[in-house]
């Protein structure tokens, strides 16, 4: 059997550091499958390809955590056109103005140094 | 569940170790023992009669080692089966299982937390999620909110009806001595509070305070001839359908559906049969969610069925009647407590909370973040 070369979270890394959002496409199953795995969740099979999302997708729930110090911030789920979830933060509009099916677009968010990128979504009509 | 025989096994003992803020330095495996030694009193067995041993905590990794070390005990069936808040109720299916296949005669489940007193961080540490934690989800608050999020959004699920349930819950709470708040509490104050995570204030959550107990059981045979009246198995389920929130399929549905689905077939009763609920309310959400996935009213309908003080005493259904996780008691993994409340009160030892005639009850688990769910069903001599 050959050895895995790189980690799933690895292969997703690498296209959040090209600005891309990945997920995996078990064709077996004809669905995505999120988060990133090395068998699909819906057949046990290890056939699973990497695909690019064109980025776009609807928040499917979300909340404003209010930490003891500092500002509240918005927690969502997204499910993005292609048929995964995932969670992220909706930005560019206050954190309790987010609503459930609101449209929104990916963009990739680099925090300081040393930190791996991340993917943040923003309104779709805004961006 | 297949194999599981409806009364084929009893609760005998029950009892709680200290709780709310301990004494310094006590330990979680302190307060097990302490839970164990009160719970075989309460049954009039001793140490040496136990050779089944179940157990779980956030503080041990391995605390079914530590445990039987502390007790002295080399037991010949072992379980420290760990799934968040709702284990114990996995523990009772395993050691009916294990009672049934006589692989033990009496098996103890205990549980024991100092979270209150060392620190939540120190006392259940988070694992790190690529996926999640850069998003500072504020866990299991935040996931909880979302679910919540999603069911108002869906179904008109008010803030009011969130705090309709946190209310009841401290009404019976001011009906129990050893619960941790002692004083009244309005929706006003409930929706006024300090904002955890919206629509959550921190009287939408679960305490935070040490504690701990025990559950001593056995065969239907073997309880007959004990101190107390025993307290049956009827009926066991349980449904895993994620670990994290972002994987949970529909956040207004849970695994309850399918858990309580489970152990009504194995009860053959039905919603209807049940006198009381204790249902675990690590969250304000979680109390509709369960009665309406445990089919006490219809999916969406789980808000009006708690306003008006429906599930408050002297409402129409008595749910969580020791004051629950958000009034009475919440170490971190709080499914045991529904055990010890549920057979409490079908042995009429409540006091001013007693529910008048109670014959059965569902003790219903949940863990993580709405991840595991697992339903006992428990009856008196009436049902068998």
């Amino acid at each position: 059997m050959e050895q895995i070369t790189g980690s799933p979270l690895a292969i997703y890394q690498a296209h959040l550091e090209r600005g891309e959002l990945a997920y995996q496409w078990s064709p077996e199953a004809d669905r995505a499958v999120f988060y990133p795995r090395v068998i699909c969740p819906f057949t046990g099979s290890g056939k699973l390809e990497w695909r690019v999302s064109a980025g776009l997708g609807t928040v499917y729930a979300t909340t404003v955590t209010h930490p003891r110090e500092g500002a509240p911030y918005n927690v969502a789920l997204i499910d993005c056109d292609e048929g995964f979830r995932l969670m992220s933060r909706v930005e560019g509009v206050a954190p309790e103005a987010v609503r459930i099916g609101m449209r929104v677009r990916f963009r990739i968010h680099r925090p300081d140094a040393g930190e791996p990128p991340y993917p943040v979504f923003v309104p779709a009509e805004t961006a | 569940m297949e194999g599981l025989k409806r009364g084929a096994a009893a609760i005998i003992g029950v009892a709680e170790s200290d709780l709310g803020a301990v004494a310094k330095d006590m330990s979680a495996i302190d307060l097990m023992a302490q839970g164990v030694q009160r719970a075989l009193a309460d049954c009039g067995l001793r140490l040496r009669d136990v050779d089944g041993l179940l157990c779980a905590t956030a503080q041990s990794r391995t605390s079914g080692l530590s445990l039987a070390e502390y007790l002295g005990i080399s037991p010949a069936f072992i379980d420290s089966t760990i799934l968040g808040g709702a284990s114990f109720m996995f523990h009772v299916a395993h050691a009916q299982a294990a009672l049934q296949l006589g692989l033990c005669k009496i098996a103890v489940i205990a549980y024991g937390s100092t979270q209150r007193t060392i620190g939540r961080r120190h006392a259940s540490v988070r694992e790190y999620n690529p996926y999640e934690t850069p998003f500072r989800p504020f866990l299991p608050s935040t996931a909880y909110a979302l679910a919540a999020s999603r069911h108002m959004h869906e179904f008109g699920t008010t803030r009011e009806q969130l705090a309709d349930v946190a209310v009841a819950a401290r009404e019976w709470a001011l009906l129990n001595p050893v619960a941790w708040e002692k004083k009244p509490l309005t929706i006003e104050e409930v929706l006024s509070a300090r904002m955890v995570s919206y629509p959550f204030t921190v009287r939408d959550c679960c305490l935070i305070t040490d504690g701990g107990g025990a559950v001593v059981m056995t065969s239907a045979e073997r309880a007959r001839s004990l101190n107390k009246p025993p307290i049956y198995v009827l009926g066991c389920g349980q449904a895993i359908t994620h670990a994290n929130i972002s994987s949970m399929p529909d956040l207004t549905v849970t695994g309850a559906l399918t858990s309580g689905r489970a152990a009504y077939d194995m009860a053959r009763l039905g919603p209807g049969n049940i006198d009381i609920l204790e249902l675990y309310d690590a969250f304000t959400i979680n109390t509709i969610l369960f009665l309406e996935d445990l089919g006490f009213c219809r999916k969406g309908e789980g808000g009006a069925f708690v306003s008006n003080g429906h599930i408050a005493p002297g409402g129409g259904l008595p749910v969580n009647t020791n004051g629950g996780g958000l009034s009475y008691c919440h170490p971190g993994m709080y499914g045991l407590f529904l055990l010890i409340e549920a057979a409490r009160q079908l042995r009429r030892e409540c006091g001013a909370r007693q529910v008048a005639d109670c014959e059965t009850a569902i003790a219903h688990g949940n863990g993580g973040v709405l991840s595991s769910q697992s339903t006992v069903i428990l009856g008196t001599e009436a049902t068998i």
